[in-house]
C-alpha cells in the first residue's frame, strides 16, 4: 500500500514536455532585477548605489532582521538602478537591477568553507545563510531560521521534499535524476546542523527512474532512506508529506517542528551543497519552463533575478498567443501581468498557458455535491467557507476553519459549478488577518 | 515592450471539466436502463409517461424562472432528471394529466420556489410523488401486472395484506407489478453502480440505506431479501437517496442518512398503514439533513483534540 494522504486530486500532470530534458544552462542574461524581499520575512536593505561594480556572488542587500535572508548579485556588472520595481508576487518591491559587463567575474571574497565533517551546527547555519538560502520550493522561507530549532522542540526526522506535484513542473525531478549526490549532501549539511540522524527522501512514484540513482548516491550513509508516495496533487504540500511519510498531523496553526520534522525542498538541498563546495552563494536555480504556449519546453539553470522575458525567448518564444504567464505551476501558479518581471530564488516554473487553453467560466449555483469535501486535504467544507466568504460571515469561515485552508486549488479543480471556491476563502482569509490584526492594536 | 494582454487571474488556473450538466445528463442516461424495462413490462405508455412528466418538468422550469425574472437554466439537465424520475414512481395505468400536474408541482412547490437548484431543501421528485398519492390515491395506488397488462398488487401489498411472499428472481428482474421504474432490481443495480462508479453517487448511501433495511428486517423476523428486492427500495436507495441537492456533504453525515432512511423504511413497511415507505422515508431525511451536516463537521487535519 503506497503511502499517500487524505483527498487530494489528479490532474493531468502534463511532465513529458519536459521531464525527459536535461537542464540547459541559459546564456548570461543582459541585466538582472534582483528585489530586496523574494523571500519570506522582512525584505533586506540594498548595500549598493546605483553606479557601484558588483561581481557575482557578492552580497547587495542585507536584513538586521532575523526572518530574512541576503540577496547577492547573480552576474557582475555595473549597478543601474535601486528602486522600486514590478516583482512576480504582485506590485512593487525595491530592487537592485544589474547590467552585465558579459564578465561574469566572481566575487574575491568566496571561497568553499570547511568540509562539512569540520563544520559545526553553528557553523552550517551560519554559512546558509550568508549564502542567502531560502526554500526554493517556491515559498521562499529562510532556511536557517527553518533551522533554528528552539531547544524545546524535538526533532526526530528531516524529510527532503522531492515530491514535485504540481503539474507540468520537472526541476526536482531533473535534479534527482542528474545530480542527487548533491541533494543527499545538501540532506547531510541539515541533519548536522539540528543534531538529526534521520532523513527520508520522498518522492511521488512518477519519479521511480531516479530511485536506482539516489540510492547510489545514498549508499553506506547512515539514517538516510527513499520513501515512495502515491502521485497524487497535492503530496508536496508540507501537511501533507508529513502525514504521508509520518502518520504525524502538524497541530493547527502550529508547525512541523511541533511534530518532531523539518521538511526541506530537495532544490533547497541542492543548494546548499553547491554552497559548501564552491562557496558560491545562491544565485541561480533549475527552472521548467513548459506549457502549450512555449516552442522549447525545457528545464533551464537561470540566474536568480534574470527577467521572464529573456528566459521565454531563450525557450525558442511564444507558440500561438500566450494567454496565462504563470510561474509556478497550474494549481498554486501566480499569474503574471507582465514579462518585465524576474526569475527569482522560488521560481520552480513558468508555465505559458496558450490563449486557447485558458478557460474562463461563469460560476453557477452549489448542488451540495460534496466533490470539493472530498477533495479538501484539510477536511474542510469548501462549500460552507466560500459561502461565508461571500455573505460576509468571517466569523462563521473562522469557526469552520478557514485559516487552515493550504490554498491548494482542489476545491476549485473539482467544482461542476465552477464556483471560485478557493479565491473565495483566500478572501476570507485575508480578512479574517486583517480583522485580527485590527483587533489586536 | 510588447503588450500581450496577459490574463490574470487568482489560482487555480486549470479545472477538472467537470459541470452540473455533465453530472445530470449522466443521471439521465443511468435512468434509461429502468426506462427502458419499464417500456418491455408496461409497454410504450410507459415512455409515453416518462416524456411527458419530463417535459412538463423542464417547460415548468422554464415559465417560473421566466416569472421570476431569473436565467433560464434548464439546459443544466436537472429538471429533466426530475421529471424522468418522477414518472419512474408513477404506476403504468396513471392518466397522462395526473403526471403532469406531479412534474408541475415537483418543479414549482418542490424546488424553484425555494430559489432553484441547490437550494431545495426536498427531493423535487418525490414532492410531487407524495402529492400526486395523496391528491390521487386511487389511480395512484392502482397496478397493473407487467406484460399482461391486468390490474393486479404490489409485491408489497401481497405480503402487507395477505403474507404472501414473491419469487426472489422476479423481483429481481422486474417481472412484478409496480411503479414504472421500480420493478427491475438488475437494471436499477446496473444504473447505480455505474453512477457510483463515476463518482456522481456515493456508495455510502446505498450501502447504508440498504444495509439497515436488511439487518432489520433480519432482527425484526422478517425476510431480508425480499424486502431488499421489492417495493422502490432499490430504486430509492442508488437514485433518490443519492440526490446531491437534499443529501448530506459529510461522509459520516451520508451515512447516518442512510441508517434513517433505512429505518424509517422499515418503520412504514412493517408497523405503518402504507405497504411502502421509501418516499416518506427519504423526505424525512431530506428534513434532517441540515442538522445531519452540522453535527458531522469532519475533524481538520491538524485539529489538536479536545482536552
Amino acid at each position: 500500500m503506497v503511502k499517500t494522504f487524505n483527498g487530494g486530486i489528479h490532474p493531468p500532470y502534463n511532465k513529458e514536455l519536459t521531464k525527459n530534458k536535461p537542464i540547459k544552462e541559459t546564456v548570461l542574461p543582459s541585466k538582472v532585477i534582483l528585489p530586496m524581499g523574494m523571500h519570506v520575512g522582512a525584505p533586506c536593505e540594498p548595500l549598493v548605489k546605483v553606479g557601484d561594480m558588483v561581481k557575482k556572488g557578492q552580497k547587495i542587500g542585507d536584513s538586521k532582521a532575523f526572518v530574512s535572508v541576503p540577496v547577492h548579485a547573480s552576474i557582475s556588472g555595473k549597478v543601474i538602478a535601486v528602486e522600486p520595481r514590478l516583482w512576480p508576487g504582485g506590485g512593487l518591491m525595491m530592487s537592485v537591477v544589474i547590467e552585465s559587463d558579459g564578465k561574469d567575474e566572481a566575487y574575491e571574497d568566496i571561497n568553499p568553507p570547511k568540509p562539512l565533517d569540520k563544520l559545526t551546527p553553528e557553523e552550517i547555519k551560519s554559512i546558509i545563510r550568508e549564502a542567502g538560502m531560502a526554500g526554493l520550493g517556491g515559498a521562499g522561507f529562510p532556511t536557517h531560521v527553518k533551522l533554528a530549532v528552539p531547544p524545546e522542540k524535538n526533532i526526530d526526522t528531516i524529510i527532503v521534499n522531492a515530491a514535485e506535484c504540481e503539474p507540468y513542473i520537472t526541476a526536482d525531478h531533473r535534479l534527482l535524476l542528474e545530480h542527487p549526490e548533491d541533494v543527499v549532501l545538501g540532506l547531510k549539511a541539515i541533519m548536522k546542523a539540528v543534531n538529526v540522524n534521520k532523513g527520508i527522501i520522498a518522492i511521488e512514484d512518477n519519479k521511480i527512474d531516479a530511485l536506482d540513482g539516489i540510492n547510489r548516491a545514498i549508499a553506506g550513509s547512515e539514517g538516510i532512506q527513499v520513501i515512495i508516495l502515491a502521485t497524487k496533487y497535492p503530496q508536496g504540500g508540507e501537511k501533507q508529506l508529513i502525514q504521508a511519510v509520518t502518520n504525524r498531523e502538524v497541530p493547527s496553526g502550529g508547525l512541523p517542528m511541533d511534530v518532531g520534522v523539518i521538511v526541506n525542498n530537495a532544490g533547497t538541498c541542492a543548494a546548499i551543497a553547491k554552497v559548501l563546495k564552491t562557496g558560491m552563494p545562491l544565485i541561480e536555480r533549475i527552472t521548467t519552463v513548459t506549457g502549450s504556449g512555449i516552442n522549447e519546453p525545457s528545464n533551464l539553470l537561470i540566474r536568480i533575478g534574470t527577467p521572464l522575458i529573456d528566459i521565454i525567448e531563450q525557450c525558442g518564444g511564444f507558440k500561438g498567443t500566450p494567454g496565462k504567464v504563470l510561474m509556478g505551476g497550474p494549481m498554486m501558479g501566480l499569474a503574471q501581468s507582465t514579462l518585465d518581471v524576474p526569475a527569482i530564488k522560488g521560481t520552480s516554473g513558468i508555465l505559458v498557458l496558450e490563449k486557447s487553453d485558458v478557460k474562463l467560466f461563469e460560476p453557477s449555483t452549489c448542488i451540495n455535491c460534496a466533490r470539493c469535501v472530498d477533495a479538501c486535504p484539510i477536511n474542510l467544507l469548501p462549500t460552507r467557507l466560500a459561502k461565508f466568504s461571500e455573505k460576509g460571515r468571517w466569523k462563521d469561515a473562522e469557526d469552520y476553519h478557514a485559516m487552515d485552508c493550504i490554498e491548494c486549488g482542489c476545491c476549485a479543480y473539482v467544482c461542476p459549478a465552477h464556483i471560485p471556491l478557493t479565491q473565495h476563502i483566500r478572501i476570507a482569509k485575508n480578512t479574517i488577518t486583517a480583522l485580527r490584526k485590527k483587533n489586536k492594536k | 515592450m510588447e503588450d500581450y494582454n496577459l490574463i490574470v487571474t487568482s489560482s487555480p488556473h486549470i479545472h477538472s471539466g467537470e459541470s452540473t450538466s455533465k453530472i445530470m445528463l449522466t443521471v439521465a442516461a443511468a435512468l434509461l436502463l429502468p426506462t427502458i424495462g419499464s417500456i418491455y413490462f408496461f409497454g410504450p405508455r410507459a415512455l409515453a409517461l416518462v416524456i411527458v412528466s419530463s417535459v412538463a418538468a423542464v417547460i415548468t422550469e422554464a415559465i417560473f424562472q421566466k416569472l421570476r425574472n431569473r436565467p433560464i437554466t434548464i439546459k443544466d439537465g436537472s429538471a429533466l432528471v426530475t421529471g424522468m424520475l418522477l414518472a419512474l414512481n408513477l404506476p403504468p395505468g396513471l392518466p397522462y394529466w395526473m403526471a403532469a400536474v406531479g412534474a408541475v408541482v415537483a418543479i414549482s412547490l418542490g424546488k424553484q420556489i425555494y430559489g432553484g437548484i441547490g437550494a431545495n431543501p426536498f427531493n423535487p421528485a418525490l414532492i410531487g410523488r407524495v402529492f400526486l398519492m395523496v391528491s390521487f390515491t386511487g389511480p395512484m395506488t392502482t397496478w397493473i401486472n407487467p406484460v399482461d397488462g391486468t390490474t393486479g398488487a404490489t409485491p408489497l401489498s401481497l405480503m402487507k395484506m395477505q403474507g404472501v411472499s414473491t419469487d426472489y428472481m422476479k423481483l429481481f428482474l422486474g417481472n412484478v407489478g409496480g411503479s414504472l421504474g421500480e420493478t427491475s432490481a438488475l437494471l436499477i443495480i446496473i444504473g447505480g453502480l455505474f453512477l457510483i462508479f463515476k463518482g456522481y453517487a456515493d456508495w455510502r448511501i446505498p450501502a447504508s440505506y440498504l444495509g439497515t433495511v436488511a439487518v432489520l428486517s433480519l432482527i425484526l423476523g422478517r425476510d431480508p431479501i425480499f424486502h431488499l428486492l421489492a417495493g422502490g427500495l432499490m430504486l430509492g436507495a442508488f437514485f433518490m437517496a443519492t440526490d446531491m441537492v437534499t443529501t448530506p456533504i459529510t461522509k459520516k453525515g451520508k451515512i447516518i442518512f442512510g441508517i434513517g432512511a433505512g429505518f424509517f423504511t422499515v418503520l412504514i413497511r412493517f408497523f405503518g398503514g402504507y405497504p411502502e415507505g421509501v418516499s416518506f422515508s427519504i423526505l424525512l431525511m431530506n428534513a434532517f439533513t441540515p442538522i445531519i451536516n452540522r453535527f458531522t463537521v469532519p475533524r481538520i487535519y491538524g485539529e489538536v483534540k479536545a482536552k
